[in-house]
């Protein structure tokens, strides 16, 4: 039967203290913290890194890849095809956007569940909202990625969908037309009841379906956007309350579209195997997904579990948040601004760019980053660990968040690059220091985003098997 | 691979200099005709009587019209060249090398940047459409990283560092403010440059070079021809240029403790030249100190002290104006400027002035009249990728 084979979570480094944003927005905030896509991330280079880790922690070849967003980098271009080159995928694999609202996660999971063969779906999302204002406290910014086969030839299915139900209802209860920085709202009570109905409809549907009552689900996902409304199906619901799976409101936000996927990561992580596990989606009807957790789960090891990358993180001011953002236009850099990348060029040099694909100089096995004309073979380096020997702050050079921190690294099998250092504070680099790749936007220049790869501190975190692998 | 050189086969019979600094008043065409005229004067010719140029701008202008224009030249051969930092040293190369083979009697090199124009501080080469996976740190940044790498190499406690890398500013203020036409005509004391703070690495604002507009100029002959000009030529002696290929940017070995093109660069001089020992036989060198920890690896990289222990010369003033073997007596690109076509040309003016004994007496480096050899050097580029150039020039 078909289902999750496996997942891959991105929870951005930066976390705002929601208490801080009162006293400069004069409302809104709260308590506790969210994520925040840092500067130089969006929700392509965020879905790339949930979909790395997936693979990581998964290798399988894939048959279809999807990405779904409320916030894509690009209109009119796909976004998922940054992905299919980050991953490193065959060019006959397909890659799909499927954007706009929060709704599309659970569009391209349904999707990737009714094709065949192995198919990624990534869900990433940046949740913004005015200063002040309920999206900004509530919201959180993050990607998840399942991993969806049958068993044949992508490792054995962890959790199978035994039940799918949808509702959908048309009704205005959230709305943002394109282009603008943030949604606006109806007054919450309507939305409350619609989604409350509608949630209590597909979960009752999809529970007959599959046979089951109610005091059988172990674990209950509510995902959606209207808070009240979800902790209204919670409670109605039926599932004891110890059964519901944390919304992680509190530290993360609610990463919209990649809420349910983070969620069912989340849950599955906490399940054992032979357990029923619901996912109910609430956003403009309701999807509620009935899946029935196999022996093999007890032995799946996530590469980055969700609740390690809960706690790793590092505080970012309100202040930046909103420059980041777009809110709080500051004082640009006195440089001038990088050209626009070369299509041609970056097209030419795909492997290297968004494939972090060492050259190999064969007879030699030197690796050259980037790689020469010469090399026979490329090697990907994405995975590999590295370590600084030295490194400069650089407070000089064009940058959305200065100062820049710059290292040169040599890599565990060989390879030196001097590349930008991200996720960190200047005084925390160090010869020495331990760092992994992760895929980021450098700059974006006539509105062509530069995508590329950046170093970040490992923080203990070193991964187990970080090695590389040939490939001529 | 064979690397003759042209020793005492061509002469500078003329230079000028403009003064380098904020040229607001100044476009790039009249810093052109003012170096030129300034050396049409020094060789007692005529834009006329010289019959090839080399311009060297690394991006003030294109092609050989943008000197062709200015000097109203008529039906001659002029090139535009370019070759990082180097570049005014290139044109002399050049210039020097046509004159050498007999294709030309008298050339002219010149060399010019105009940099106050582009609205940003710091120089901000052109871009060249590529990829936008190339690294976007500064070139302070880059030769931030040389300093903490020399004090691990050799044990130099980094307050030690700092202070020694603030001496060679010093130094270079000491030089410049004694040079009308620097930039900078301010002393700066050591005590006051280490309080300065740090905007690339450990480096502040007074560890990089000045950025100015400024232009110079010389004009060849064949040695044979040089006394129909001037009693004092100055002789070539060497000229070589490396240019890296960045390979060092990758190399696991690699540590930012020398710069392999300087030192292969001025291995060919010396032997070109004959120096077998560059401490005893040069009476000056003009180095590219376009940050001070520049400064300490080049005077190891060249020769003038051993490896390890440059930091400890420069403190002990070695390369003073009254020192054994004064670097950079003119301010350097320091405290003189650094207009990138210009200061090739720029160092060798240095040399002509200092060894034909016209530098003022406040300026007169401790070798004068002891030593006849003086050495310029400029790289362009970065640690791991970049092209150096070492000349040689003598007045016996």
């Amino acid at each position: 039967m078909r289902g999750i084979s496996g997942w891959g979570v991105h929870l951005p480094y930066p976390r705002l203290d929601k208490s801080l944003i009162k006293a400069v927005a004069g409302s809104g905030g709260g308590v506790g913290t969210r994520t925040v896509a840092s500067y130089d991330e969006d929700t392509t280079t965020m879905g790339a890194e949930a979909g790395r880790a997936a693979l990581r922690a998964r290798a399988v070849r894939l048959g279809s890849l999807w990405f779904a967003t409320t916030e894509p980098a690009y209109a009119d271009r796909t976004n998922a095809t940054v992905l299919h080159a980050v991953l490193r995928l065959d060019r006959t694999v397909p890659a799909y956007d499927v954007v706009g609202s929060v709704r599309s996660a659970l569009g391209a999971l349904r999707a990737a569940c009714q094709g065949s063969g192995n198919a990624l779906v990534v869900a990433s999302d940046t949740r913004t909202g005015l200063p002040g204002g309920p999206d900004e406290a509530a919201g959180g910014d993050a990607a998840a990625a399942l991993l969806i086969g049958d068993g044949s030839d992508g490792g054995p299915v962890l959790a199978e969908i035994v039940a799918w139900e949808s509702v959908t209802d048309e009704f205005v209860d959230r709305w943002r037309t394109p282009g603008a920085a943030a949604s606006r709202l109806w007054e919450e009570r309507f939305g409350e009841a619609r989604y409350t109905e509608l949630g209590a409809e597909a979960l009752k549907l999809a529970l007959a379906t599959a046979g089951i009552a109610a005091d059988a689900v172990d674990h209950l996902i509510v995902a959606g956007l209207h808070d009240r409304a979800v902790a209204a199906v919670q409670r109605t619901s039926g599932v004891p309350a110890g059964r519901i799976t944390d919304r992680l409101a509190a530290k993360i936000g609610n990463p919209g579209a990649a809420q349910p996927g983070l969620l069912l990561a989340a849950a599955l992580e906490s399940a054992a195997p032979d357990q029923y596990v619901v996912l109910l989606s609430l956003a403009d009807g309701a999807d509620a997904v009935v899946l029935r957790t196999t022996q093999a789960l007890a032995s799946y090891q996530p590469y980055r579990p969700v609740a390690a990358q809960v706690t790793a993180g590092g505080p970012v001011s309100y202040g930046r948040y909103l420059h980041w953002r777009g809110m709080l236009p500051v004082e640009p850099p006195r440089r001038p601004e990088p050209a626009r990348v070369s299509s041609p060029a970056a097209h030419r040099n795909a492997q290297w760019k968004y494939g972090f694909a060492a050259g190999l100089d064969v007879p030699g096995g030197t690796v050259h980053l980037p790689p020469a004309p010469q090399d026979e073979a490329r090697t990907p380096v994405a995975d590999a660990i590295g370590t600084i020997v030295t490194f400069t702050v650089d407070r000089l050079s064009y940058s959305l968040s200065p100062p820049v921190v710059f290292a040169v690294v040599d890599f565990d099998g060989g390879g030196r690059l001097p590349v930008e250092l991200t996720d960190l504070e200047a005084g925390e680099v160090a010869i020495g220091g331990r760092v992994e790749m992760t895929f980021r936007r450098l700059a974006t220049s006539d509105g062509i985003h530069n995508y590329f790869w950046k170093a970040r501190l490992l923080r203990g975190q070193e991964p187990p098997g970080s090695g590389r692998s040939e490939d001529a | 691979m064979s690397s003759r050189g042209i020793k005492d086969r061509v002469a500078i019979i003329g230079m000028g200099c403009t003064r380098f600094g904020e040229h607001w008043d100044m476009g790039f065409d009249d810093l052109l005709v003012a170096a030129a005229d300034e050396t049409f004067r020094s060789a007692g010719v005529t834009r006329q009587d010289v019959d090839a140029y080399w311009l060297g701008t690394a991006q003030s202008g294109m092609s050989g019209i943008a000197l062709a224009r200015p000097l109203g030249l008529e039906g001659k051969p002029v090139t535009r060249v370019e070759n990082y930092c180097a570049t005014g040293s290139e044109a002399l190369r050049q210039a020097a090398y046509a004159v050498a083979s007999g294709a030309y009697d008298i050339a002219m090199a010149i060399g010019a940047e105009k940099v106050k124009d582009g609205g940003y501080q710091g120089l901000n080469a052109f871009p060249v459409p590529g990829d936008g996976t190339t690294r976007s740190v500064t070139a302070a940044a880059m030769f931030s990283m040389v300093a903490p790498a020399y004090a691990g190499k050799y044990g130099v406690p980094l307050a030690d560092m700092k202070t020694a890398l603030a001496r060679v500013a010093f130094k270079n203020h000491y030089n410049g403010a004694r040079n009308p036409r620097a930039q900078f005509r301010k002393e700066m004391s050591v005590d006051k440059l280490c309080r300065m703070p740090a905007v690339a690495g450990g480096l502040s604002v007074f560890d990089c070079a000045g950025v100015a507009d400024g232009a110079a100029a010389a004009i060849v002959v064949r040695a044979q021809d040089a006394h129909r000009y001037t009693a004092k030529p100055l002789l070539v002696k060497a000229l070589s240029l490396v240019a890296g290929n960045g390979s060092g940017l990758g190399d696991p070995a690699y540590d930012y403790t020398t710069f392999p093109e300087v030192v292969a660069s001025a291995a060919d001089a010396y032997a070109q030249a004959g120096v077998k020992s560059p401490r005893d036989e040069l009476a000056m060198a003009e180095v590219h100190d376009c940050f001070t920890p520049t400064e300490i690896v080049l005077a190891e990289d060249l020769g003038l002290a051993e490896r390890g222990t440059a930091w400890k010369e420069v403190m002990a003033g070695t390369f003073d104006l009254d020192g054994e073997v004064p670097v950079n007596p003119d301010g350097g690109l320091k405290a003189f400027g650094h207009p990138v076509g210009a200061s090739g040309l720029r160092m060798m003016f240095e040399a002509w002035l200092q060894l034909r004994g016209e530098a003022p007496p406040e300026r007169r480096i401790s070798t004068y009249g002891k030593r006849s050899l003086a050495l310029t050097h400029t790289l362009g580029g970065y640690p791991g990728e970049m092209v150096s150039f070492v000349s040689i020039l003598g007045t016996a």
